[in-house]
């Protein structure tokens, strides 16, 4: 059974229609990506998927269940880890937790133990009895994820789960998403981060003003925008503008770089780069090095989510 | 009472416990007023000091309760910016619960600015005629009218947006009802559109039967006007308050 099912998902606030129609599917136990700039409805669309929010059209099913006909049923096998860390400030990291173990009725002793255990595997052991008011933000927000694994769900939504986290503490949280994988969880995390989409998730959705507008394992993604960047070095720069001409005749597209005159570029071309290498050469323009390079993540992100504006 | 309602009602109470501010409303609140009326305006309002204190310690126990029920709003409407109440709906708990177990720390707070208030009262020639019996009665029943009252915040809470608005309108409705009502002055002098609006005023109802009952006399057709009222606040603004938060919206 697919983890979410979700088709047609509109949420509108006023005149803006922040989310504008999401179909997605989350196979159990993947890692779905959500990947998207500020304001592209990621959060807005965990949000209806979390049953807070309720969907103005479309309709999603969580293992099964509909959010909105029966969140009772949604809310038993999920859990949120939000953008802000939604921990009590006025409360330790301990009570933070065993409050929720309460609330999810294990006994007092199961909380106990339950959150020792966590806040021992969470590196929070040391200041499991301050207020959490005092942390950094690297611990509130390991706190918060311990929070939403007091008892583990089936499936996670992870909200933008690094966004402010210096690069150590970055690396924590992505170690203890994949060990929730490995565990058998679901996961549907929200990242403005490529590096971060492609070192967690199985697949990615790219979001932007509302819609997904690509979806697809890293490597899909890289493909469907054209094969990488051809990057050449001329001999002489005077060669420059003919081996320009050449090729956009032959590849679509070049560039001569700002900063080196001798440096040309062409964008989503590698796939016809070695049949353009041969015709400066057949036309006596000395290469003096090329590369050939996969699109980064960032160019496919870009290329993406500007097209779309381009439409709009 | 579930484990989950303790649960939220230990919460409510330790936050109280480590909030100032919320310590302030109980404690101080009805010290600076009880002073400020009794020793400042209390010659010329009642006469005499002694004579006065009579008449202001009902009035100031109530008027303490009604700002303490501001303080329900705005500590829900606090939990929602911070997103701990977003946490708390993801789960699968009965949504009268959240709101049971607050009422627990409320009402713990609202006893405990009582017993502040009788204390000083006490402390300052406050004899109330109605004896033990007179004043557990006037304090339960001020209980229930800030309980019932705290719905309303409650569901405020839940419908406006920022921490800020439902403390500025809370504010705004809890301190003209308390001034604009019998708690420091009897409304014989007041002009009569004032006095019209004085009498209607259910905070007027209520200190009323608070001064009667304290004073062991009987409460008259007030308490009958205020028990129903008590009863249409709760049951106007309580199931408002448990759909907006139990709902998917």
């Amino acid at each position: 059974m697919d983890a979410v099912q979700a088709e047609g998902l509109v949420k509108t606030f006023g005149a803006t229609r922040a989310v504008d129609g999401i179909d997605l599917t989350v196979p159990a136990g993947s890692v779905c990506g959500f990947l998207g700039p500020n304001g592209a409805g990621k959060t807005t669309t965990i949000r209806m998927l979390a049953t807070l929010l309720r969907p103005d059209a479309g309709r999603a099913r969580v293992f099964g269940h509909d959010v909105v006909e029966e969140p009772t049923a949604v809310r038993d096998r999920i859990s949120l880890t939000g953008q802000y860390a939604s921990v009590d400030e006025t409360l330790t990291g301990r009570e933070n937790l065993t409050l929720l173990g309460r609330l999810h009725r294990l006994s007092r002793a199961a909380t106990a133990a339950r959150a020792a255990e966590l806040l021992d595997r969470f590196d929070l052991a040391d200041a499991a009895d301050r207020l959490v008011r005092a942390y950094s933000g690297g611990m509130r927000r390991r706190l918060d994820l311990a929070a939403g694994l007091v008892v583990p769900p089936d499936l996670l939504f992870l909200d933008e789960p690094t966004t402010g986290l210096d690069p150590r503490s970055r690396g924590e949280v992505w170690s203890l998403v994949r060990g929730l994988v490995a565990d058998g969880a679901t996961v549907l995390l929200t990242t403005q981060y490529l590096d971060e989409a492609d070192q967690l998730a199985d697949r990615i959705a790219v979001i932007d003003h509302g819609r997904v507008v690509a979806d697809g394992t890293t490597d899909q993604l890289k493909a469907s925008i054209g094969g990488g960047t051809l990057r050449l070095r001329l001999h002489d720069p005077a060669d420059r503008d003919a081996a320009r001409d050449l090729l956009v005749r032959a590849l679509g597209a070049a560039e001569a770089s700002d900063t080196d005159p001798a440096v040309l570029t062409a964008k989503g071309a590698a796939g016809g780069a070695a049949a353009a290498l041969a015709e400066l050469s057949w036309a006596g323009i000395d290469v003096a090095e090329f590369a050939l390079g996969q699109p980064s993540l960032d160019e496919v992100f870009l290329a993406l989510t500007t097209a779309k504006e381009r439409v709009a | 009472m579930s484990a989950v309602t303790l649960a939220f009602g230990g919460r409510a109470l330790k936050k109280f416990r480590r909030t100032p501010v919320q310590l302030l409303d109980v404690a101080v609140h009805p010290v600076v007023f009880t002073l400020i009326f009794s020793f400042l305006f209390g010659g010329a309002i009642g006469g005499s000091i002694d004579a006065y204190i009579g008449y202001l310690i009902p009035g100031i126990l109530v008027m303490t309760l009604l700002v303490t029920t501001g303080t329900t709003g705005a500590a829900l409407s606090v939990d929602i910016a911070t997103g701990v109440y977003d946490r708390f709906r993801t789960l699968s708990i009965r949504p009268g619960a959240v709101l049971a177990g607050a009422l627990i720390g409320d009402v713990v707070r609202y006893a405990l600015a009582s017993a502040v208030v009788l204390a000083l009262g006490l402390a300052l020639g406050f004899r109330p005629a109605g004896g033990v019996l007179g004043v557990t009665g006037a304090v339960l029943l001020v209980l229930l009218f800030a309980v019932s009252l705290s719905w309303v915040w409650t569901w405020l809470a839940l419908t406006l947006k920022t921490p800020g608005a439902v403390l500025a309108l809370t504010q705004s409705v809890l301190y003209p009802l308390s001034f604009f009502s019998n708690i420091f002055t009897t409304p014989a002098t007041l002009p009569g559109w004032l006095q019209a609006f004085v009498d209607v005023n259910p905070v007027s109802q209520l200190v009323t039967v608070v001064r009667a009952l304290t004073a062991g006399d009987p409460p008259g057709a007030s308490l009958g006007y205020l028990l129903v009222g008590c009863a249409l606040l709760t049951a106007g603004f309580a199931p408002l308050a448990l759909r907006r938060f139990s709902m998917v919206r």
